[in-house]
């Protein structure tokens, strides 16, 4: 499809291969390891279902799940979703996939730098699976990693090797996140096209920068805070370790640390990182749903002005994490303010999704339909945010499975819809081939109910008291075991969403292979990456020139010279 | 015979929401936690519907609502909403947490260590013994560490279980030995970290007797799931019956 970046006509050698520096090859390669992790995380959540559903269950060559076990399956499946899924997937992969073509770029501003990254975050992968195969197990203490819990080896299995894997696998990570976010601004700041302004960007190159500044700050913190935790267990510092400590029936506490500094910097990361994993699915949904409605966004600048906002509110929110760590009541009022603030964009964005479609003549292909789910799911999760932010409420909700609910639908299933979507959406781009719809509808449909009917439950369950890391609800006090019922309908839901999949995997192999011919700019859009040619362009028109209802020619792309308008 | 089918339905349908209420500020809170919820939930269904009904009608010719409509007016209404939900929730919270315990709560120190929760009275003297970790030791006896040179711990109770009189407040003061915990009482809608290294106060008033679970509520360890408790909610006679018992056991 596009061969100006092919270099001469002499056949690149095998290590220049390997070691390429192709933005969209290197997209492909980040969706496929995405496609490693997400394939493992949800191998390891439907574990923690089958055991949640029957507790003492054995396992084939293993026996009954230890608790210790079940949380290390846990902090795995958060570790692997949360970075190497929700993260790399849209920001790393569909950003060196279509960025550069998008701002009419001939590729990104530093390549050398882009592919370094990628390979940065194949190792932190590695490094962080390899932790399964200590014979302590992988670390146990979550994704959020609370010290004095992950500064003392000793204060539980998997917390020794375990732990230090994690340690190394973030912070790989972190340094390959910034090589990526670092070429993310630089493209976009020096490398757009003549003429394409900032307010003619479309609205996912928007998100890709909002996110890039917020891995810049955020992961900088989060180097921080993991320098100074490895420091803490492995140099006899003490920055988190309290005074007279005691693990284990020893005193490891010889300093004078704080384990709520390191709830700060966590979480003045976390914050921002939901944001960074879901703004481009945000941007991605705003293009579908213009596509096929045919019609502009609706409030383009405000759009584009929300993602801002967003992306500045989520620095300080952070502390609605920490209602009950021990932080000032007061410091609860102030966050709980600005959480319900940045409720405000959010709710600004949705409502100019639906007055799009609202004013648009739809069409059903898969891409909408996955932008719809998307649209559906982050209502569902949406909806419970105001409640979250609320200490008062908070302070019963936290840490049950009410949150568990309200963070898988709004940023796992409303994340991974809008990843389904842009593959889907981009797939003839990767392939020159489209995927087949009917193989599309059914996984839509599929895993739109199944998601539904697993995590919708959980709010019953938090509300009933559930709290989160419990390898089973069957305590020593009884209040718990009568929600066994239910566990075993959200694992039976959970099964069907992860089979769904399967249609999808083979969908991917199917289509990739003999999938119909896509030709050029299949979904009749107006943005650059469907651009037949690549040729140097000089932009004179805003993203979403869709006009439906008039004439055969219902849009106007980007690259269209003809009758500029300035 | 609907009846006998209603009935498994009807227990079930007891889970669904939060467990009856035990605590004097938890009416507050409960009445918040149902708007809101019933706020939102309508929030959602009306979106959805409306989502529904775009998927559903058929293709025609756009005419674009005007953006009042679509986008300011919803928009408006939504901040509204959002204000009322920040303004009555942060009165709640404010009147429960800004303010310490009246000087005449009953005082009890809440120690949490993997995996297993103590709560120690202060005895007659009203005042904690001092406790320091080389001394703990719950196989002597000692699960807290307290110290048998202070005279201030003579008195003192350690004990599992959290036996509380019906109708006065409670002034929980909060540390842990080892790691991050979370004392979470469902009943009383109460839920505060136990963080090494601090000592943290939180203060309730429980209004119903009964026996209520007591959870941890932040991964601990390998035992967290089972780092359970009960608290005991009795009349004032009881308490003081159960305080002479457990108190003579310790001067012996």
């Amino acid at each position: 499809m596009n061969d100006l970046r092919a270099g001469g006509p002499a056949r690149p050698t095998l290590l220049k291969r390997i070691f390429t520096t192709d933005d969209r090859t290197l997209g492909i390669r980040y969706l496929l390891l995405s496609l490693v992790a997400v394939f493992v995380g949800t191998l390891l959540s439907l574990a923690m279902r089958v055991q949640l559903a029957s507790p003492g269950i054995r396992w084939p060559l293993h026996g009954p799940m230890l608790p210790e076990e079940y949380l290390s399956l846990v902090t795995m499946h958060g570790t692997l979703m949360v970075f190497f899924v929700l993260t790399t997937a849209p920001q790393s992969g569909f950003a060196n996939l279509v960025l550069p073509q998008q701002i009419g770029a001939r590729r990104m501003a530093l390549p050398w730098l882009n592919a370094l990254g990628f390979w940065i975050v194949a190792l932190a992968l590695l490094v962080l699976l390899s932790a399964f195969l200590l014979p302590a197990g992988g670390p146990i203490a979550g994704w959020t990693s609370y010290p004095p819990y992950s500064a003392v080896a000793s204060a539980g299995p998997g917390q020794g090797g375990g732990m230090d894997c994690w340690l190394v696998s973030i912070g790989l990570f972190c340094l390959g996140s910034w090589f990526s976010a670092v070429n993310v601004l630089v493209t976009v700041l020096t490398e757009r096209a003549r003429g394409m302004t900032l307010g003619r960007m479309p609205l996912t190159v928007w998100s890709w920068f909002v996110s890039a500044i917020l891995i810049l700050l955020a992961f900088t913190v989060l180097f921080a805070a993991l320098v100074l935790l490895f420091c803490d267990r492995h140099l006899g510092t003490a920055f988190f370790v309290p005074q007279g400590d005691w693990i284990s029936g020893q005193v490891v506490g010889h300093g004078d640390g704080s384990p709520l500094l390191w709830l700060h910097l966590f979480w003045f990361f976390g914050h921002p990182e939901v944001y960074i994993a879901i703004l481009p699915g945000m941007g991605l949904v705003s293009s579908l749903i213009a596509n096929f409605s045919r019609r502009p966004v609706v409030g383009y600048r405000m759009m584009a002005a929300a993602t801002v906002l967003i992306g500045l509110l989520g620095f300080v929110v952070w502390g609605h994490h920490m209602f009950v760590s021990g932080m000032n009541p007061y410091a609860g009022t102030a966050f709980g303010l600005t959480t319900m603030a940045i409720a405000v964009p959010s709710t600004a964005e949705v409502l100019s999704w639906i007055g799009t479609l609202w004013g648009g003549g739809l069409r059903r292909a898969t891409p909408m339909l996955f932008a719809l789910g998307f649209l559906s799911l982050f209502i569902a999760g949406g909806v419970t945010g105001p409640i979250l932010a609320l200490p008062a409420l908070d302070q019963y909700l936290h840490n049950t499975f009410f949150v568990v609910a309200h963070f898988h639908l709004i940023m796992a299933m409303a994340g991974a819809f809008s990843i389904f979507a842009g593959i889907y959406y981009w797939f003839p781009l990767m392939t020159g081939r489209l995927m087949s719809e009917r193989l599309g509808r059914w996984h839509f449909w599929l895993s739109l109910i199944a998601a539904y009917v697993t995590f919708f439950p959980m709010h019953l369950e938090g509300l009933a008291g559930r709290p989160r890391h419990y390898a089973q609800v069957t305590g020593s006090t009884s209040s718990l075991a009568s929600l066994l019922p239910m566990e075993r309908g959200v694992t039976w839901a959970a099964l069907v969403l992860g089979a769904a999949q399967l249609l999808f995997l083979f969908n991917l192999v199917w289509s990739a292979r003999r999938g119909r011919a896509a030709g050029d700019n299949p979904w009749q859009a107006t943005t650059l990456e469907w651009q037949p040619v690549h040729a140097p362009v000089t932009v004179g028109r805003g993203p979403y020139e869709y006009h439906s209802g008039s004439s055969e020619e219902d849009f106007t792309p980007q690259w269209d010279a003809a009758s500029q308008q300035e | 015979m609907i009846l006998r089918g209603a009935a498994p339905l009807a227990i079930s349908l007891r889970d669904w929401w939060m467990p009856p209420n035990a605590a004097a500020h938890g009416v507050a809170v409960d009445r918040l936690m149902r708007w809101d919820v019933a706020a939102m939930s309508a929030c959602f269904l009306l979106a959805n519907l409306f989502l529904v009904w775009l998927f559903l009608r058929p293709r025609r010719k756009s005419s674009a609502p005007s953006p009042w409509r679509a986008e300011f007016i919803p928009l408006g209404l939504l901040i509204v909403l959002y204000i009322v939900m920040a303004a009555t929730a942060e009165h709640v919270w404010a009147r429960e947490r800004f303010e310490g315990a009246v000087p005449a709560a009953l005082r009890i120190e809440v120690v949490g260590q993997q995996f297993q929760w103590y709560f120690h009275y202060p005895g007659i003297d009203a005042a904690y013994g001092q406790s320091r970790p080389q001394l703990i030791s719950a196989a002597l006896g000692n699960p807290i560490g307290l110290d048998p040179a202070d005279r201030h711990g003579k008195d003192d109770i350690v004990s599992s279980e959290l036996v509380l009189p019906v109708n006065r407040e409670v002034d929980l003061q909060l540390r842990s030995l080892d790691v991050i915990h979370g004392l979470f009482v469902p009943e009383m809608r109460l839920k505060q970290n136990a963080v090494p290294g601090a000592s943290l106060h939180v203060h309730f008033t429980p209004i119903r007797e009964g026996i209520y679970p007591i959870l941890c509520s932040q991964v601990c360890g390998s035992g967290h799931a089972r780092m359970q408790a009960h608290t005991r909610v009795v009349s004032l006679t009881v308490y003081n019956a159960w305080l002479a018992t457990h108190a003579k056991r310790v001067g012996q």
